[in-house]
């Protein structure tokens, strides 16, 4: 067993040996690095790249070279408001829609989700019966496709629902919840805090368990209640790891774009329309392809990403400094 | 090595390269709502016995395939060699011209006008597809209902106005959901609105989209969905500009009045059976016409294939007569092969009423204005199509007024028009 191991560490060493005989100790790490440098590269940097080059053309072609090159016209469209407030001021209208009805998906969505992710892990992380199966069913639906939970809950909430039948039972009036504007993207946040939720408490139940059981037995023998416990232990302790479920939740939310698609269309009208529906139908389900102005809304949005992350290093970096 | 071995590995060689050489392989995507695909799979089987050497792969795939992939295929050079279209003119750069390769006087006299459905524009004479199934848009009711309320079925020349109040006497004295509804769809909407008057493109040929016949009927149809006439689900249900009908509504005894078209035949035939009577009738009426509009899909052949003659070989394979006929009985489809319909189609398995139907949307194709035929002829409906349906659906969400989608629309025209040139 330990001559065949031997024989396979020795069958690795070889073409190692000659690398760092051929380019030298310090420059071998870049031959390891190249592998991931090549991957990295074709599929993700000159995407990255293309797109910024797309956004500045017009067009419906898809050649890049039989693209007209239009500048920064595809920004300036976006920009051209009167008032950003009044998307029918904008001339981007849709844009501003979909910008607006993310805005307050992302701020729903994360507020509620991980107000009630905390929650639930608190309550998990006590010792109360049946602890495994309760983590079990917060988690489930995290397992579940998009489109499964989009497709579970539209039979539930559409005319001929569950959820009108059993008021039809009860004697109450049915409402067709997704012809409502504020219904149906109410419900597009409750299915993704529903779907998602399961993931940020299973961190945030790490986070806790990471606590030093001492710090609250001290607490207890110093008579504190529950509730300062919670305020001035807890809380501060789970900071960073509430400081990451908060970014991921964040990036993930405005990233949102499958459930709902599939649970609303993004309607009525565009009420549910989030920036990526927008950036999809534009470059890809419209007619004319408008693949310029997709890239330009796509590296805007990319922008909002990059300054949440930016953000999210800073609060980092200060909460370990004290 | 001896002569007879040399001899031998010579004469293999040159079998197995003759043999890839003549060995062509064409991928044929398809979409269907039924079996039509499987229909031309099976008359396929024809062709490949006549033309020993060429192999045709069936790729059946969604009809959202065709619509959103499809064009990113082939503007990749990636796509098929062949495919079922229904943006007839929209794919034109692609297509394969097959006039080098057919009859062009058979083909001119068998399809006539509608080979300009897939023509770049009027200086275009190409040949490029075989419009294998005509359809006919326009509206089915459920006459049960009707039966059941005691109110006659308007007339032939009735008004959407008359429809309207009819369709509302019935709902509302059977105690039915929906007295109208309409599938979610820039050309469904376009026979409504030409019927009202609107042409759609102006006295140059050129685009316009809104004009007082087509702001005229987006009025009434909003005002439809404000008062209940017009099943709300579908149109306003959905965003941006996703398909969306009613089919299941209609099916299942909800809606009084559905207007959708001559393809759903076979799917109502089968999934309605004799629940209850439903019948097609013509297209409501208004300064316009009675008209709904023409449409459907084509096969073509796209210029990137390696196999040019090939894929033209079997497109007028399809187009002969004989095949034509047999692939029309058998998909339930309306002919656009003249001289088809002219001997009349046999609908051999369809049952009375869908045969009744089909008759019935057979003679509607008589009635469709030219507006409608310059309208599905137009390589950048898509785009309009798509503008109708967002644009139309803010105002019945209440989004925009009628007055600012129709100010929308022709901003949004005036940049797809800029951004197609």
């Amino acid at each position: 067993m330990l001559s065949a191991l031997n024989l396979i560490m020795r069958g690795i060493e070889i073409p190692f040996s000659f690398v760092q005989r051929k380019l030298g100790t310090r420059r071998q790490a870049w031959a390891f690095l190249l592998p991931n440098l090549l991957l990295f590269g074709t599929f993700s940097l000159f995407p990255i790249l293309l797109n910024f080059i797309y956004a500045l053309t017009g067009g419906d072609n898809i050649i890049l070279s039989d693209r007209p090159f239009v500048g920064t016209g595809n920004f300036a469209g976006f920009m051209n408001c009167d008032n950003f407030l009044d998307v029918n001021s904008c001339e981007r209208d849709f844009f501003w829609r979909a910008v607006w009805n993310t805005t307050w998906f992302v701020t729903l969505q994360v507020g509620i989700m991980v107000g009630f992710a905390l929650l639930t892990a608190v309550i998990l992380n006590r010792d109360i019966q049946a602890r495994g199966f309760f983590r079990g069913v917060f988690f489930f639906p995290v397992m579940l496709s998009p489109v499964v939970v989009a497709l579970v809950w539209k039979w539930v909430l559409q005319r001929n629902g569950i959820l009108n039948a059993g008021l039809e039972a009860m004697g109450f009036e049915s409402f067709n919840w997704l012809l409502d504007r504020t219904w149906a993207f109410g419900w597009s946040v409750f299915l993704s805090v529903w779907a998602h939720m399961g993931f940020y408490t299973l961190i945030l139940l790490a986070g806790l368990q990471a606590i030093p059981r001492d710090v609250y037995e001290a607490a207890m023998m110093d008579r504190a209640s529950p509730w300062r416990a919670f305020r001035r232990i807890t809380l501060p302790l789970l900071a960073p790891t509430m400081l990451v479920v908060l970014v991921l939740a964040l990036i993930k939310g405005v990233q949102t774009f499958d459930e709902v698609y599939a649970f609303t269309g993004g309607g009525p009208g565009s009420a549910t329309t989030l920036i990526i529906q927008y950036i999809y139908e534009t470059g890809f389900a419209g007619a004319p392809r408008l693949f310029g102005l997709a890239s330009a809304a796509s590296i805007l949005l990319a922008l909002v990403l990059v300054v949440l992350t930016l953000l999210q290093l800073w609060f980092n970096r200060r909460s370990v400094d004290g | 090595m001896n002569y007879k071995v040399k001899t031998a590995v010579s004469a293999a060689a040159l079998m197995l390269a003759a043999g890839a050489a003549s060995a062509q392989e064409l991928k044929f995507m398809c979409f269907s709502d039924g079996d039509d695909c499987a229909v031309i799979d099976g008359l396929l089987d024809g062709f490949e016995a006549e033309n020993e050497g060429i192999t045709v792969v069936m790729d059946k795939v969604p009809y959202q395939a065709i619509l959103d992939s499809l064009p990113v295929q082939l503007a990749a050079g990636t796509g098929p060699d062949i495919a079922v279209v229904t943006d007839l003119g929209g794919l034109n750069e692609y297509y394969l011209d097959l006039s080098p390769y057919v009859d062009r006087p058979y083909w001119e006299n068998s399809f006539g006008d509608i080979l300009n459905w897939y023509r770049a524009g009027a200086q275009d004479d190409g040949i490029y597809g075989l419009h294998w199934q005509l359809t006919v848009t326009g509206p089915y009711i459920n006459k049960t209902l009707f039966d059941q309320a005691g109110v006659a079925v308007p007339a032939e020349d009735a008004s959407w106005d008359d429809w309207a109040a009819a369709a509302r006497e019935v709902a509302e004295k059977t105690g039915t959901t929906f007295p109208m509804a309409m599938d979610r769809s820039g050309h469904r909407i376009a026979g409504p609105a030409i019927s009202y008057g609107a042409k759609y493109f102006d006295d140059a040929g050129e685009p316009i989209l809104v004009d007082d016949g087509f702001k005229g009927f987006v009025e009434k149809f909003v005002g439809w969905h404000e008062d209940g006439t017009m099943a709300k689900d579908v149109w306003a249900g959905r965003g941006g500009n996703s398909y969306q009908d009613a089919s299941a509504e209609f099916i299942n005894g909800e809606l009084v009045y559905y207007f959708a078209g001559s393809w759903k035949v076979s799917q109502f035939d089968s999934e309605i059976g004799d629940l209850f009577d439903w019948q097609v009738v013509g297209s409501p009426c208004g300064e316009g016409g009675c008209t709904g509009m023409p449409g459907g899909s084509g096969v073509v052949g796209f210029k990137q294939t390696k196999h040019p003659e090939a894929v033209a070989k079997l497109i007028d394979y399809l187009a002969r007569e004989e095949v034509y006929a047999q692939m029309s009985a058998r998909t339930n489809n309306i002919p656009a092969h003249k001289g088809v319909a002219a001997a009349g189609v046999d609908y051999a398995d369809a049952s009375a009423p869908a045969a009744a139907a089909l008759n019935a949307w057979g003679a509607q194709v008589a009635k469709l204005e030219a507006p409608a035929f310059q309208y599905q002829g137009y390589k950048g409906n898509r785009a309009m199509f798509n503008i109708t349906v967002q644009r139309v659906t803010q105002a019945i969400v209440g989004e925009l007024t009628v007055d600012e989608a129709m100010e929308r629309a022709k901003g949004d025209l005036a940049e797809a028009i800029a951004e197609t040139k």
